[in-house]
């Protein structure tokens, strides 16, 4: 290759040691939470996707496959894993598929919780973003000329 | 009876491992399901002999009122029968004639789906499993005959077969479907119940027509007669068993299916007959002037679908008796002799007549079935094919017209079937030892004998004890052909008549051009120059042009060029879209600038700009960075309007966007304006073309309401039902999440989508 994808600047370098687990922390946040506020699987996956795509650039593509650990691929069929298997619990109850289930309690410090299927489905399409943004970015950037 | 038919799918799925376990006796161990299907069908003859007809149902697709039903009357369980009891002989035979194929195990897979396939076909009660059904025996039958793949020719006549009837197919499919409409049902009992409502009907001609075509392409009627003899292409069992005693019948079963609804007119009558007789003559004419052993008997099977076409055609209940008479004599001697001509080429190498003499020492049983069965063929006292040859000449002589060609075509052919009979029959056994390509040192074993020994005797049995099968199978299959019962029974002796004498006269001169056979070909060798014309010249003709066409739209449409690519999207779009709203009488748009806020009009304007900018600017990553702009200015305004969750998948998914595009772009060579004026106007024109009818499409759509806007009801059943606050994640992942499935299939198809096209490439180029 003859010229470099990477950006030869300190600051971007040193922030994006920084950014980058800030950033992950803050998709799985919006992960979690999106159910009721602002958020979900779909932008979480799209924050993840752009903190390692940052990382990218900021380092090089072998720092941000590291980051990644999983190969985007696996994650894409993972995902869709998930989202599948999100709908199948309702059969057992003679529902239509896809029919949400949820279970509520109550823990110490973190107070309420709910869990349910569709959480389950947000994973999955968070998993699927990650792995799609991140195959075609990769894919693309290693491409040869 | 669902079972039944579907069993031989089953056995089909495990036949290889079967035939693994099994080696050489394979053939048997598979043949006990044919065996058992035949005695279960069998079980059925009682009830179905006294008149009765079974409906079984099951439902299958009930929105769509299809349901898997079956029809058990004395035509399908005659068929039934047949399938079921010729497949018994055809799999124990092939498991010592194929012996040692590598691919024998692939073989019973097809023939047992086959066979399975052929069963649904015949005994279906449905239209459209009947269709799936008819399709099935095509396909396979293209397996079958293209069997020994590696073989040109083989492949060659394998697409032939599969395109003429599936060709036909397709018309089929139209006269079916036509059929159902009129008649309001899909199911065949209660459309052959219907009387008169197909023939009073205004589409009565193109319903015959379409059926027609699907009938005569399966049933290798003239002008399509030219695939069958190709199709001997495939191994002799299956030659056999679909190209002689049950596929190509298929077009003949749903002709006398169909005969109580769609029969008895002057159309009728001439398209069946006319076709039927042409094809029955030109058979018989071709299989005394061919010399291959498959191939006479190929020729000899098209004059016998021709004979059973003109007879349904003729439709008088004599004309009925005989058909069902002919059609189980045919299936018994041709069966026989056909796995007679495989025994000859497996034992002495023989593929051709001219190559046969004098085997009649070498194997003495073959031969004395092998004259058994073309006694049969050949219509000689006391065989069953006697029988049926009487009473077809008695049809043809008393037809309700048309009397005079039928019956001489028919007694035509009567004289040339005599000739192929006996070259059949007596060629390769008596006469002088001629030198084989293999001499044979025994008998052909157990297991090819058994299928010719068993058909040709009960073309003997059923000959001398006629009562057996008129009085149950026979009638009851003529009744529901000829929609009531019929009065006609079979006899072996009907006394000194009209067909008596012309049956005489049709041996002894059939005989007579046997022993000056050479003679014969010789004098009517100026037929060969006539092939020039033939239909099969028409269909390589239209083979290769569908071939230019196709190469040709694909030179047009599948360019290589995105720019024409998107144009060509781009037009038709805007084309039909126009189209759809003119004949609709135009678009209904409301539009009011009252409430509009100043920090909205500032938005709009960035984006106005920057969208002037990206088309006008010379840089790409001017472009790109004002296209990334406009992103932007539309996530402002789903801020504006309250909707987070969507404002910041847009500012994301506008990252991203940009980011790829700045990949891609760094690997471009440097922007150049080399498009000329004219096309740069001419895009221009599509993009604004395009731009304006999905702006006035916007604004159409949200100023025309059909029903309530379903966002209420998500608003108020969001916490209720969806556990959540934020509506549109409930709706992601709850309310809509099969779509939203649906949606990440899309992006992860996409994304390996990307991933091969570049990877691939950079394969191809390190080559």
């Amino acid at each position: 290759m003859t010229r470099e994808l990477n950006i030869q600047s300190l600051i971007l370098r040193s922030a994006s040691q920084l950014l980058l687990p800030l950033l992950l922390m803050f998709s799985i946040f919006l992960l979690l939470r999106g159910h009721d506020e602002p958020g979900g699987g779909f932008i979480a996956g799209l924050v993840a996707a752009s903190a390692i795509a940052l990382h990218m650039f900021a380092q090089d593509i072998h720092q941000a496959k590291r980051v990644l650990y999983a190969d985007p691929r696996d994650l894409v069929g993972w995902g869709l894993v998930f989202g599948v298997i999100s709908g199948v619990p309702a059969i057992f109850k003679g529902q239509a598929f896809f029919t949400s289930q949820w279970l509520e309690f109550t823990m110490p410090i973190l107070g309420k919780i709910k869990v349910g299927t569709p959480l389950i489905f947000d994973i999955g399409v968070y998993l699927v973003v990650v792995g799609s943004v991140l195959l075609i970015l990769l894919t693309l950037a290693e491409a040869e000329d | 009876m669902l079972l039944a038919i579907l069993s031989g799918f089953l056995l089909a799925t495990v036949a290889p491992a079967v035939h693994r376990q099994t080696g050489m006796n394979s053939g048997w161990v598979l043949a006990i399901l044919p065996a058992a299907l035949f005695l279960y069908f069998l079980s059925f003859l009682p009830a179905v002999g006294s008149g009765e007809s079974i409906v079984i149902s099951y439902p299958w697709v009930p929105g769509l009122d299809i349901q898997l039903s079956f029809l058990v009357d004395g035509l399908s369980l005659l068929f039934a029968l047949l399938i079921s009891g010729i497949g018994f002989f055809i799999v124990a035979y092939a498991g010592r004639y194929l012996e040692g194929h590598k691919d024998l195990g692939r073989f019973y897979v097809l023939i047992l789906s086959f066979m399975a396939s052929m069963l649904g076909l015949v005994l279906s009660d449905n239209l459209i499993s009947l269709f799936v059904f008819w399709e099935l025996t095509s396909i396979t039958s293209y397996l079958l005959i293209g069997f020994n793949h590696e073989d040109a020719t083989a492949r060659r006549s394998a697409l032939q077969g599969l395109f003429v009837t599936v060709g036909g197919g397709l018309a089929l499919l139209t006269g079916l479907v036509m059929m159902a409409v009129v008649t309001g049902s899909y199911e065949l009992s209660e459309i052959l119940s219907s009387g008169d409502a197909l023939r009073d009907h205004g589409w009565y001609v193109a319903i015959v027509l379409l059926v027609l075509l699907g009938c005569f392409t399966k049933s290798a009627q003239v002008p399509f007669h030219f695939w069958l003899p190709r199709a001997m292409a495939a191994p002799t069992p299956v030659s056999a068993y679909l190209h002689s005693a049950t596929m190509v019948k298929a077009g003949v079963y749903l002709m006398a299916r169909l005969n109580p609804s769609l029969g008895a007119t002057d159309l009728w009558l001439i398209l069946l007959g006319v076709f039927g007789a042409l094809t029955m003559f030109t058979g018989v004419f071709m299989s005394i002037r061919s010399t291959g052993v498959k191939q006479v008997l190929a020729y000899s099977t098209v004059m016998a679908l021709g004979t059973l076409t003109m007879l349904i055609g003729v439709g008088t209940d004599t004309a009925i008796m005989a058909a069902m008479a002919f059609l189980l004599a045919h299936s018994l001697y041709k069966g026989a002799l056909f796995l007679i001509a495989g025994i000859l080429d497996h034992e002495a190498g023989c593929k051709d007549f001219l190559q046969t003499g004098g085997l009649r020492h070498a194997l003495p049983i073959t031969a004395t079935f092998a004259a058994i069965a073309a006694l049969s063929l050949g219509g000689v006292i006391p065989m069953f094919g006697f029988v049926a040859k009487e009473l077809l000449f008695e049809a043809v002589l008393e037809a309700p017209s048309l009397s005079g060609l039928l019956s001489l075509l028919t007694v035509a052919s009567a004289i040339l079937v005599v000739a192929v009979a006996a070259v059949v029959g007596i060629k390769p056994y008596w006469g002088p030892r001629v030198e084989t390509p293999k001499t044979p040192h025994h008998e052909a074993p157990p297991a090819m004998l058994a299928g010719p020994a068993v058909l040709a005797s009960l073309g003997l049995l059923f000959g001398v004890g006629v009562a057996m099968v008129d009085r149950g199978l026979l009638s009851a299959a003529a009744g529901a052909v000829y929609g009531s019962p019929v009065e006609t029974y079979l006899s072996l002796w009907h006394g000194f008549n009209l067909p008596l004498m012309l049956s005489l006269l049709s041996l002894v001169l059939g005989l007579t051009i046997y022993f000056n056979w050479d003679r014969f070909r010789t004098a009517t060798g100026f037929m060969d120059d006539l092939k020039r014309f033939g239909p099969e010249r028409a269909y390589d003709k239209s083979m290769d042009g569908l071939v230019s066409i196709s190469e040709w739209q694909t030179r047009v449409l599948q360019n290589g060029y995105l720019r024409y690519y998107l144009l060509t999207i781009l037009l038709s779009t805007v084309a039909l879209v126009t189209f759809s709203i003119a004949r609709a009488g135009g678009l209904e748009i409301q539009m009011s600038l009252a409430g509009v806020r100043i920090q909205e009009l500032a938005i709009v304007a960035v984006l106005l700009l920057a969208a002037l900018v990206s088309v006008t600017t010379s840089s790409r990553l001017g472009a790109v960075a004002s296209l990334g702009a406009v992103g932007f200015s539309v996530a402002l305004i789903y801020v504006l309007f309250s909707a987070a969750d969507v404002g910041i998948t847009q500012v994301l998914v506008e990252t991203l966007t940009v980011i790829m595009l700045v990949l891609v772009l760094f690997r471009l060579p440097g922007f150049l304006g080399l498009t000329p004026q004219a096309l740069r106007i001419r895009d221009a024109v599509v993009a604004l073309a395009f731009g304006v009818m999905v702006a006035l499409l916007s604004l159409a759509a949200s100023s025309t309401r059909f029903a309530d806007s379903i966002s209420e009801y998500f608003i108020r059943e969001s916490e209720p039902s969806g556990f959540g606050r934020n509506i549109v994640n409930v709706i992601l992942v709850d309310f809509r999440a099969l779509d939203t499935l649906g949606e990440i299939v899309v992006l992860a198809l996409a994304a390996v989508g990307v991933y091969a096209m570049i990877k691939l490439r950079a394969e191809d180029n390190r080559k």
